[in-house]
């Protein structure tokens, strides 16, 4: 990378900071219950630094509000927007392709089977059934997809193994996809409760689901952040990057395990949200090149703000009610991703 | 200065056999041009000779079997460039270049201090520092060949595999670039390997030629040798004059059919 683009790269990683801190922000002074901004802000600087000593006019509801539900809301949807926009950028760096997304390869239809499963025959589970099934279903999800499609790919027409993986994924999604309506078909009074998890939600975040998605996530962003050179080394295809010194096997399973980790660990604890895989990423690409070593670190800050402003979007729209988050940032990233790719030439694969 | 050998390499592709036996050698600061017609296996020697594909025989380099080398240790000797590269389009050529770095660094290492000098070395070299902020999807054919040909080079390779470098270009821009391979060998004491189509120009800058006919050597040694009318018209089925150029080298003519009762006469007419 050359000088400017270094700076690029720093300003571009400055500025998503920038924006994450103001989401944050917006999100914790906004809400049903209105909160004086100012005793906020004083009760916040108050637990950020310890060693000073703020007096705060908050209540104790008050400060209960802010402290067991709103900053747990807003760091629960900055943890699930970073891993879902990390693992789609990883996803297109490993297939080559911008149009993938964190839910390919049979991971959303896995988490949404498991959880429906759960939801279905595990009511009397309690509510950590859901999250549980949903992870482990998504990654199943992925390993079934990947161990068909690496299978196939042996025997395969296509020549590159990149396409069978994908069109494997496309495969067992749609399988997954078809059990999960045959079960649903069949237990008609959980539909409901079954939709409402695959629209996604943030409405249950809590500290305990922040500490529990913790360790997977920063295990799966740490792996996948440091792929970003090999990653742009697989952009020239697997024969010039084995001609290289790289194996772009080796590569592709551990960058594909480290976002199915990922991607699981976030779907577990919001649902299904679609589309901050794909357009982030893209707006990361536009803002600062095509090289991964800038797109997964911008795609990680960029995802968790995105987000967050989405999930304070869902919760205040319709106040007292919520919009589900998955619709949120559908009707937002839509129209965003068109506009995005209005300005791009040419779809780099 | 590196020597590469292979020795009774077969390569067998999706069940067909592609090379059957062939052995070639190219002693270090040499370099040897594999000829033949399409299909006649000579980009996959190269591909061999990178460790590309799996093959029987052997591949020496410097007399140690090309199979004991680790992948990255082979990829600092032997710098491959296919005939089409995959040039992602938005990379820039700083970065592009930057990735031929790739066989210096562990897993876990990003391209440091050295590693873009290195970079830099080999874009001055081949004369495309000046548009290192460019994308790639913005260059010509000729710039397009020398920002590749100086990935190749960032790695400090001792070998060039170069499989047809110059089939993208003009004449101009194909002497252009095979005159600075010649020169990268000369001054860094760089072994060339290449495929090259034409004949004439092979025999210019190649000091050894192997002519390939259906995964078998036909014909090997200097151009002289190798270039003759009968060999090229038995290999190639094509009508050749073989002429003695003013530097001595062979210049390969092809020759047109005469003509017969006023008309050409093609495979369809019948007389």
């Amino acid at each position: 990378m050359g000088g400017s683009g270094r700076v690029r790269k720093m300003s571009a990683l400055g500025a998503a900071a920038a924006f994450l801190v103001v989401a944050a922000l917006v999100a914790a002074f906004v809400g049903a219950a209105d909160l004086n901004p100012l005793a906020t802000a004083a009760a916040l600087i108050d637990k950020a630094l310890p060693f000073l000593r703020l007096p705060s006019s908050l209540s104790s509801v008050d400060r209960a509000v802010l402290f067991q539900i709103r900053l747990p809301r807003v760091v629960l949807g900055a943890l699930v927007g970073g891993l879902l926009a990390l693992a789609g950028a990883g996803y297109q760096g490993v297939f080559r392709n911008p149009l993938v997304d964190s839910g390919m390869l049979g991971a959303s239809a896995g988490a949404g089977l498991g959880a429906t499963l759960a939801i279905v025959y595990l009511g009397g589970a309690g509510p950590q059934a859901v999250p549980v099934a949903a992870f482990a279903g998504s990654l199943a999800g992925v390993a079934v997809a990947y161990g068909t499609g690496a299978a196939a790919a042996r025997h395969s027409v296509l020549g590159d193994g990149v396409a069978t993986l994908l069109l494997a994924g496309v495969a067992v999604g749609s399988f997954l996809i078809s059990v999960q309506t045959f079960v649903l078909q069949r237990s008609a009074p959980d539909i409901g409760a079954v939709y409402s998890w695959l629209l996604g939600s943030l409405s249950a975040a809590s500290w305990q689901q922040v500490t529990t998605i913790l360790p997977y996530a920063a295990v799966s962003s740490v792996v996948i952040l440091l792929h970003g050179r090999h990653l742009d080394v697989l952009a020239v295809g697997d024969e010039e990057a084995r001609a290289l010194g790289q194996r772009p096997d080796l590569v592709r399973g551990i960058v594909v395990a480290a976002c199915a980790l990922a991607a699981a660990s976030a779907v577990a604890v919001s649902g299904i949200i679609g589309f901050v895989g794909i357009v982030i990423p893209h707006v990361a690409r536009r803002l600062a090149g095509p090289s991964y070593t800038s797109v997964l670190p911008l795609s990680l800050l960029g995802g968790a703000a995105f987000l967050v402003l989405a999930d304070t979007l869902a919760r205040t729209v319709l106040s007292p009610a919520e919009l589900p988050i998955g619709v949120v940032t559908a009707l937002v990233g839509a129209p965003a991703f068109v506009w995005v790719l209005r300005g791009t030439s040419h779809v780099s694969t | 200065m590196t020597a590469l050998a292979a020795d009774g390499v077969s390569v067998t592709l999706d069940r067909a056999p592609v090379l059957h036996g062939v052995s070639c050698a190219v002693p270090g600061g040499g370099w040897l041009a594999l000829l033949g017609p399409n299909g006649a296996g000579k980009s996959t020697l190269i591909r061999a000779m990178a460790g590309l594909v799996r093959y029987t025989g052997t591949v020496t380099v410097d007399q140690a079997d090309a199979r004991a080398l680790k992948a990255r240790e082979r990829a600092r000797l032997l710098a491959y460039v296919p005939q089409e590269p995959v040039l992602p389009p938005d990379l820039t050529v700083t970065q592009y270049v930057l990735l031929g770095r790739t066989p210096h660094l562990s897993y876990l290492a990003v391209p440091g201090r050295h590693d873009r000098e290195r970079a830099l070395a080999a874009m001055e070299r081949l004369d495309v520092a000046q548009f290192g902020e460019r994308r790639l999807a913005r260059l010509s054919g000729g710039e397009r060949q020398r920002v590749v040909l100086a990935r190749a080079l960032a790695a400090d390779p001792a070998v060039l595999l170069l499989d047809e470098p110059t089939s993208m270009l003009d004449v101009g821009h194909e002497q252009q670039v095979l005159e600075l391979v010649d020169d990268l060998r000369r001054d860094a004491g760089l072994t060339v390997v290449s495929t090259l189509h034409d004949l004439t120009v092979a025999g210019q800058y190649a000091d050894s030629l192997v002519l390939l006919d259906a995964g078998r050597v036909v014909a090997a040694g200097s151009p002289a040798t190798v270039l003759t009318a009968p060999l090229i018209e038995s290999v190639y089925a094509a009508r050749v004059r073989v002429i003695a150029g003013d530097d001595g080298h062979p210049v390969i003519a092809p020759v047109r059919r005469v003509e017969r009762g006023g008309r050409r006469d093609f495979p369809g007419n019948t007389p």
